[in-house]
């Protein structure tokens, strides 16, 4: 960019002024928070009594506290099965669409309606939906004569929980796949089928090299959203005491916070959280540095 | 096989998978509206079609004691507020990365692209701690202020749009006079009209829907926003309630994004499309 706006004079003034507010966000809610969230995990503060120094008692705890761990067990396994769900259905999804098939407008918006609306009223129906003795997937499954689930309990919250949120994501999902598909040019396939190769290779062997910036794309966003999962798990696995019965690391912090006001606790896990995030960032670049083929 | 009937075959399975995933991602929403049209004794039935059609649950909805239009009121001016800070903000800083060339710009842009790392619980627990201190708590300016300092996502989406808009165009306007200021407002603010209302949307959308921030600054009923309310209404549910009100409330609460949807979805679509393909 070797072209630019050179400003005039007094307009360097106006040109600091444009950008005062990002200034101020970049100091104070970007690198503020993050240094003061690494200096309350080394505090105990309930924000009632004066802080103490704690040391690193917090992150031991982080190994320690089985509450806490068992917050980390569960994001890892949620971001186990959500992220390869999100990605390969719409995938599948977008691929069907791109047959020209008829009434694309009708499905996509049918497909996209999750992603619009809110995951608190979404989560109401499902959780009428999940019901043990009220919900319509158990009348379903006890008119084709199985027996009842209960969904929403500690064994199975988990998968209920994970389709949802699934659910939820596949609309975003196919319209960035949908994109992707759609700048292929057609005359790869068409080459393609005339040195006589079948429907299958043509799928593994020019549709999914081209789109993997697509899928890397997708699987990073998956990813992130994934460790930020937090509507669907407090609206479907809420108890009456506020305890959730398959606690994630974003439902833990804000537990440890403001229901039990322990903010450095909170903030040691806050810490933990972008930490993995940021490495499982570096591998996936990694990859993309192998793998991912851009034209 | 012939090719016209692989054709078929690979038709029949496509229609019938399109169709099927289509019934599961609409069927929810179906059983909301059904739901919230039948009577309180009619809440389980198994039937889409409800038995007594009433309009009772959105009636009792809007009676005192839920304080439901409060909620909606709450929703609606605090995600105005998010969104008219972000866009505002957002096409300032764009602005001067897209076309000002100033020193450090590059390593500014790049300290700004590395926030999108930091989790929103990171800024969350100190952002909480200094409003408490300014007795901000159980108001709405903790979650509409900070849309006031701009945001990584909303500046790199409109950077990459306003860097499509022509040069030449600058380079006029500075030839008649044009300043700095006058550049932005009435050339790039303007032409930048797709990607700035791609953002709107975003923006409106995600204020919306958000339930973490809403939970942490505004924990209690009435005063608070529509996702809030209705997980406490859920709550309450667990005493005994009618689902049937519960599902008006959450129709109601996801009718203006579906409005919206309806009337802009090619902003939708296309501002997806905006910020994950173009790098």
């Amino acid at each position: 960019m070797e072209y630019g706006l050179k400003p005039l004079g007094r307009e360097k003034f106006w040109l600091w002024a444009l950008l005062t507010p990002t200034l101020i966000g970049l100091l104070f809610g970007a690198l503020g928070s993050v240094v003061a969230t690494v200096l309350l995990s080394f505090a105990k503060w309930d924000l009632l009594t004066p802080p103490t120094w704690a040391g690193i008692a917090n992150y031991i705890d982080l190994f320690k506290d089985q509450k806490v761990l068992l917050s980390l067990t569960n994001t890892i396994k949620f971001t186990a099965m959500y992220v390869p769900g999100v990605v390969v259905i719409s995938l599948l999804i977008a691929v069907l669409m791109n047959r020209k098939v008829r009434g694309v407008g009708l499905f996509r918006t049918a497909y996209f309606l999750p992603a619009v609306t809110s995951a608190v009223a979404t989560a109401l129906v499902w959780h009428m939906i999940y019901g043990r003795d009220t919900g319509i997937l158990n009348f379903i499954l006890e008119r084709l004569g199985m027996q009842p689930v209960c969904w929403l309990c500690t064994e199975n919250a988990m998968y209920a929980v994970v389709i949802v949120n699934i659910w939820g994501a596949i609309g975003e999902g196919m319209i960035i796949f949908l994109a992707g598909l759609t700048a292929i040019p057609r005359e790869y396939h068409e080459a393609a089928a005339i040195d006589g190769a079948n429907r299958f290779d043509q799928f593994f062997r020019i549709t999914v090299p081209l789109i993997t910036p697509s899928i890397f794309f997708q699987t990073l966003i998956s990813t992130i959203n994934a460790f930020q999962a937090y509507d669907y798990i407090y609206m479907l696995t809420r108890r009456p005491g506020g305890d959730s019965s398959i606690p994630v690391v974003v439902f833990s912090i804000y537990r440890n916070a403001w229901n039990f006001f322990n903010y450095g606790g909170a903030s040691a896990q806050a810490i933990e959280l972008t930490v993995i995030v940021a490495l499982l960032m570096a591998f996936y670049f990694w990859l993309e540095r192998r793998y991912v083929v851009y034209e | 096989m012939t090719r016209q009937n692989q054709k078929l075959i690979l038709d029949v399975v496509s229609y019938t998978l399109l169709i099927l995933g289509g019934v599961l991602m609409v069927g929810p929403f179906l059983w909301m509206v059904s739901t919230s049209f039948k009577l309180p004794g009619d809440q389980f039935t198994k039937t889409l079609i409800p038995p007594t059609f009433t309009l009772e649950n959105f009636r009792e909805l809007f009676s005192v004691d839920l304080n439901f239009p409060l909620l909606f009121w709450n929703s609606t001016y605090i995600s105005i507020l998010i969104t008219v800070g972000q866009l505002l903000t957002c096409a300032m800083a764009a602005f001067c990365f897209a076309v000002v060339k100033f020193k450090g710009r590059d390593l500014l842009f790049t300290a700004l692209l590395l926030t999108l790392l930091i989790p929103p619980q990171v800024t969350l627990i100190p952002n909480f701690i200094i409003f408490k201190y300014l007795h901000l708590i159980g108001t709405s300016v903790p979650l509409w202020l900070p849309a006031f300092w701009g945001g990584a996502f909303g500046t790199f989406l409109l950077r990459q749009y306003f860097l499509t808009i022509p040069r030449d165009l600058v380079d006029a306007a500075r030839v008649d006079g044009a300043s700095l200021v006058q550049i932005f407002w009435k050339i790039y603010f303007p032409l930048g009209r797709p990607a700035l209302a791609a953002l709107a949307i975003f923006t409106f959308q995600g204020a919306w829907n958000d339930l973490l921030h809403p939970l942490v600054y505004m924990p209690s009923v009435p005063n608070t926003m529509l996702t809030v309310g209705l997980a406490f209404f859920q709550q309450q549910m667990a005493h005994g309630g009618k689902f049937t009100v519960l599902m008006s409330g959450a129709l109601i609460s996801i009718l203006p994004l579906l409005l919206v949807f309806f009337f802009a979805q090619k902003q939708f679509i296309e501002g997806i499309a905006l910020s994950g393909v173009k790098r």
